[in-house]
């Protein structure tokens, strides 16, 4: 399979929601907006969006409760089949699959973690996450083996036995995200895994998830509302509001450039100097002189630098290879929050 | 009622117009009755003439003949009847009470069988259910019942799984298939209000006399509720545990196996629970067409006025539903736990093998001592003469004898017999019309339009006065049960102590079966029409109460507390706040207490009655089959329209309150 090739890929999906919706997507007048949608009986609950998410990335799709984040991940998994457009996983249209297609895509490619966590109440910790392997038919020993081995890296070691009424929140969610990796899937979904817990537990599940996927590197779809999380976790993130995707660019960009007045006002209240790098704010043009800073700081990492220097330009640098340069007024800006 | 429901339903224009139409009815029907007070309403208006009632039981009759000799039906149940079912209820029967049968098992000790219960007790429920399990056994034992007791265990224990597989079944189909739903749906609510009588002599007619028709009749009975609660709890699975469970790569059948039915587990045991209930109930009832065991037993001896008899057979069918009854919801609440690693496996199972070791040694002692094994009548503790005696001297003291005797005149004389000839002077058309006035006030139209179709049947039938009658007997009991059941209720939901009493207390009663209640009205007022109403009154009491409390205890505490925070008294709280609140729950109960009064009232008949009841048990010593459901639906009819009536009045009222 090409490197290159996008893993999911979806051009203007629509999924709409009530009777008969695909004929009613058919004769509906282009350009109608959420609101018209509804004034007509359907919820629009993704609306006309494409967007690609390549191999390894972590795309994070943000939005506010009602906004279609949860049912776009539904789409591309099929837990909902869509109304209009195409989703393409691994080059595969998965609206033609067989129910059996289906299933095995599920049992080999695709793990996914849920809100509140979706455990089976009757299972133990070990025996919900040997289920998605139990379900494709391994044998005994080679499931046992290969969920204490997912139980290990989640850290429930000791507590295999446990029922997930017997455990913290906290504690749930690694067996779901335990069961979302037995089977090794490609493509990992994420449904709000940590908005059911509180802050602390939130804090440290975000550095294990973290963690994870230094270990792991999959390709992955994280639904979040919390927009702080969003940018500690995110290479791109997607703002939805109304089903429609408002922006889909890099943490950097949707702080600097924010497509809309909506995604503007999400970006309002945010530390941006954590958020920004300085290879952001790298100017082509320009050489810059002196020593050359790291075009993965965040300019918040800078912060002293900036405050003390006395060049107008600083040249940044990925590696050995020189982006340009950085004008010191535009990062001190950014430091304190002037727009 | 009437100034509540105008209060509900002014908010909106229709339902202003349906007080109007019920008004309108109401005066029309008030019209009716006064032409006929004045003698000049002609005879066809006060009751159909005969010559304008359609045969509906030769058509019954006709049709049910058909399918059981000429489509061949009675030939399949025949052989269902005489070949696996009675090799199952062969089996149980040898094994609990020793029937001299094919297969021949030895019959289990008595003892073995307590010592099994008690260990069963305690792995669910701890020691108390343990005493509860083992001593209702030693208790069936020692009093010299073992055998009725067995006789009625050994249909329950093969009706109960049959009920249980076909209600799991049918509630899964009913839940995957929106047809089957919509099929069951009409045919379900008619059973549950059908009279057990109709279930009986179809029994009887396609699956012999005696333990197989039993056991037929049960199941049935035992049925909808199971497919009812596995429907629920289907429903109720979270949806994030199906996707995952699909995210998991489940085809259709392990999502079935493996997520939906244990996901739904606590509701399916509920529906377990019931059914248990419900073929207990049954089994003892089958008594009136000659199922032998406790119920036969409890008949013969009401039957002759044996009262000592009568009340130790009475206890035992109640510490046996109590038991089973315990020992099921415990098993709804049991969740699995965990042992820690590297328990040895004899500490895992140590329930089982404790089980397991008991019903050996008991078994093997029986073997050596006789009385381990079985209690010969000679060798019982059973005081039935003492207790008869005992109770029939206390109802001979004279301020005893005075006082249910006057209770019963008052009662015969001033209340239940004027009420009845009232309504029997009724002419048919105004009495249908009051009914309809009813339920337009109540529910508005649709009920309105079912109340005018189910009556207007009911009179189509020919069996009008009988219905009425029936009709008396519900009414007359069901209110005066709502005047002693009510205060009850409000006094106990003043306190928490109070309420968890009433409510445990109610829980234990709505178990017994039906049948139990004869035995204290029989008690204290012989055989009579006042032991009719105090029977149905004691069984429809229950759900009253236990709804009022339920109601009254649900009642925010925000709003007490702003009725508080407001200096309301007690009285205008209760008023003001706390009742209207409750009010559509405690509707709930009421409508309950009517569909216990209708079943109840059947089997009243036992005693002695005009109703349909009566006419309902003759028809259970012939084969007459079109006239047993006409007269069943009749009932079933009466029945639904006040359901119908009362539970969209109370779903409005609810939606509206915001509950």
């Amino acid at each position: 399979m090409d490197k290159n090739l996008p893993v999911i890929s979806c051009k203007s999906v629509w999924k709409i929601f009530g009777n008969n919706p695909e004929a009613y997507l058919k004769r509906m007048p282009a350009g109608h907006s959420f609101d018209e949608i509804r004034a007509d009986g359907y919820i629009a609950g993704v609306k006309d969006v494409s967007i690609e998410v390549s191999r390894g990335e972590m795309l994070v799709i943000m939005g506010l409760s009602g906004s279609g984040k949860s049912t776009l991940v539904r789409c591309f998994s099929r837990l909902h089949d869509i109304t209009g457009g195409t989703i393409e996983v691994e080059g595969q249209d998965i609206m033609s699959l067989s129910e059996k297609a289906l299933i095995d895509l599920r049992r080999n490619k695709m793990g996914m973690v849920f809100q509140s966590f979706g455990l089976l109440p009757h299972r133990t910790v070990l025996e919900n996450v040997a289920f998605p392997l139990q379900m494709r038919g391994q044998d005994k020993h080679a499931c046992r083996d290969r969920a204490l081995e997912v139980v290990k890296l989640v850290g429930l070691e000791g507590r295999e036995d446990y029922f997930p009424r017997e455990l913290s929140g906290g504690q749930q969610q690694r067996v779901g995200i335990a069961r979302s990796l037995a089977i090794e899937p490609d493509i990992w979904f994420l449904d709000e895994p940590f908005s059911a817990l509180d802050p602390l537990i939130r804090r440290e599940m975000q550095d294990e998830f973290l963690r994870l996927q230094e270990m792991l590197g999959k390709t992955i779809v994280f639904i979040t509302h919390d927009f702080d999380e969003a940018l500690r976790l995110a290479d791109r993130i997607a703002i939805m509001k109304d089903g429609a995707v408002e922006q889909c660019d890099t943490p950097d960009q949707i702080v600097m450039n924010p497509a809309t007045e909506y995604v503007r006002k999400f970006t309002e209240d945010i530390d941006k100097s954590r958020v920004v790098h300085a290879s952001i704010l790298a100017d082509q043009a320009k050489q810059g002189e002196g020593d050359a800073v790291s075009a993965h700081a965040t300019i918040h990492d800078l912060a002293s630098l900036l405050v003390g220097d006395v060049r107008d330009y600083i040249p940044v640098k990925d590696g050995d290879t020189l982006l340009g340069a950085m004008p010191r007024q535009k990062a001190l800006e950014v430091l304190v929050g002037a727009d | 009622m009437a100034v509540l429901s105008t209060n509900a339903l002014a908010n909106s224009g229709t339902q202003v117009t349906a007080t109007k139409v019920a008004l309108w009815l109401a005066c029309a029907a008030v019209l009716l009755t006064a032409l006929q007070y004045a003698g000049l309403l002609p005879a066809w208006l006060h009751r159909l003439p005969e010559a304008w009632i359609p045969p509906f039981a030769v058509w019954l009759d006709a049709a049910f003949n058909f399918v059981r000799t000429d489509l061949g039906l009675e030939k399949l149940t025949r052989w269902f009847a005489e070949g696996p079912l009675q090799f199952m209820l062969d089996t149980t029967a040898n094994l609990l009470y020793g029937k001299r049968r094919w297969p021949r098992f030895e019959q289990i000790p008595w003892s073995a069988i307590a010592a099994s219960a008690a260990v069963l007790g305690y792995y669910l429920g701890g020691w108390r259910l343990a005493a509860l399990a083992g001593g209702t056994f030693v208790w069936t034992a020692l009093i010299g019942q073992w055998k009725d007791a067995m006789e009625t265990m050994s249909v329950l224990v093969v009706a109960a799984p049959m009920a249980f597989v076909i209600g799991i079944s049918l509630g899964i189909a009913a839940w995957k298939y929106a047809w089957v739903d919509r099929a069951i749906k009409p045919i379900l609510s008619v059973l549950q209000t059908l009279p057990f009588f109709t279930y009986l002599l179809p029994a009887v007619i396609f699956f012999k006399v005696g333990p197989t028709a039993g056991a037929v009749a049960t199941i049935i009975y035992a049925i909808p509720p199971m497919i009812l609660m596995t429907t629920l709890g289907l429903k109720k699975v979270s949806p994030e545990v199906v996707e995952a469970g699909k995210m998991s790569g489940c085809t259709r059948w392990q999502m079935l196996r493996h997520v939906y039915v244990p996901a739904a587990r606590t509701e399916i045991l509920v529906g377990v629970n019931q059914v248990i209930m419900l073929c207990l109930a049954m089994v003892v009832l089958t008594a009136f067409i000659g199922m032998p065991g406790l119920g036969a037993k409890l008949l013969a001896m009401m039957g002759s006025f044996k009262l000592g008899r009568s009340f130790e057979i009475g206890v035992t069918i109640v510490l046996l539903a109590v038991t089973l009854d315990r020992l099921s919801k415990a098993w709804v609440v049991k969740l699995p736990e965990h042992f820690e690693k590297g328990t040895p496996w004899w500490q895992r199972h140590k329930f089982m093998l404790f089980g397991v070791a008991a019903f050996v040694f008991f078994t093997v002692l029986g073997q050596f001592v006789e009385w381990f094994a079985e209690i010969g009548r000679r060798q019982s503790f059973s005081q039935g003469k003492e207790i008869d005696t005992a109770i029939k001297t206390f109802l001979a003291y004279d301020i005893v004898k005075g006082t249910t005797e006057q209770i019963r005149y008052v009662l015969n004389v001033w209340v239940l017999n004027p009420f009845r000839d009232f309504l029997l002077s009724i002419p048919t058309f105004g009495f249908i019309l009051f009914v309809v006035a009813g339920a337009v006030a109540l529910g508005g139209k649709r009920p309105g339009i079912y109340a005018a179709v189910f009556f207007g049947l009911v009179a189509l039938t020919g069996w009008w006065d009988r219905s009425v009658i029936t009709l008396y007997s519900v009414i007359s009991a069901v209110i005066l049960a709502t005047l002693i059941g009510l205060p009850i209720g409000i006094l106990a939901a003043r306190s928490e102590t109070a309420s968890r009493r009433v409510l445990l207390a109610c829980d234990t009663a709505q178990t017994f079966p039906s049948f139990i209640y004869l035995i204290p009205a029989i008690m204290l007022f012989g055989i009579t029409a006042t032991s009719v109403v105090m029977s149905i009154l004691i069984f429809a009491m229950v759900p009253l109460v236990r709804y009022t409390v339920e109601g009254l205890r649900g009642v925010p505490p925000e709003m007490t507390e702003a009725a508080d925070m407001s200096g309301a008294t007690k009285l205008q709280k209760l008023w003001n706040v706390q009742l209207p609140l409750a009010l559509p729950t405690m509707a709930v109960g009421f409508n309950q207490a009517i569909m216990f009064a209708f079943f109840m009232v059947i089997i009243a008949a036992f005693i002695g009655t005009q109703d349909l009841g009566q006419e309902l048990q003759k028809t259970l010593a012939g084969t007459d089959l079109g006239k047993n459901f006409v007269l069943g639906i009749c009932v079933s009819l009466m029945a639904l329209t006040f359901d119908m009536a009362i539970m969209t009045w109370a779903e409005t009222k609810k939606k509206m309150l915001g509950l």
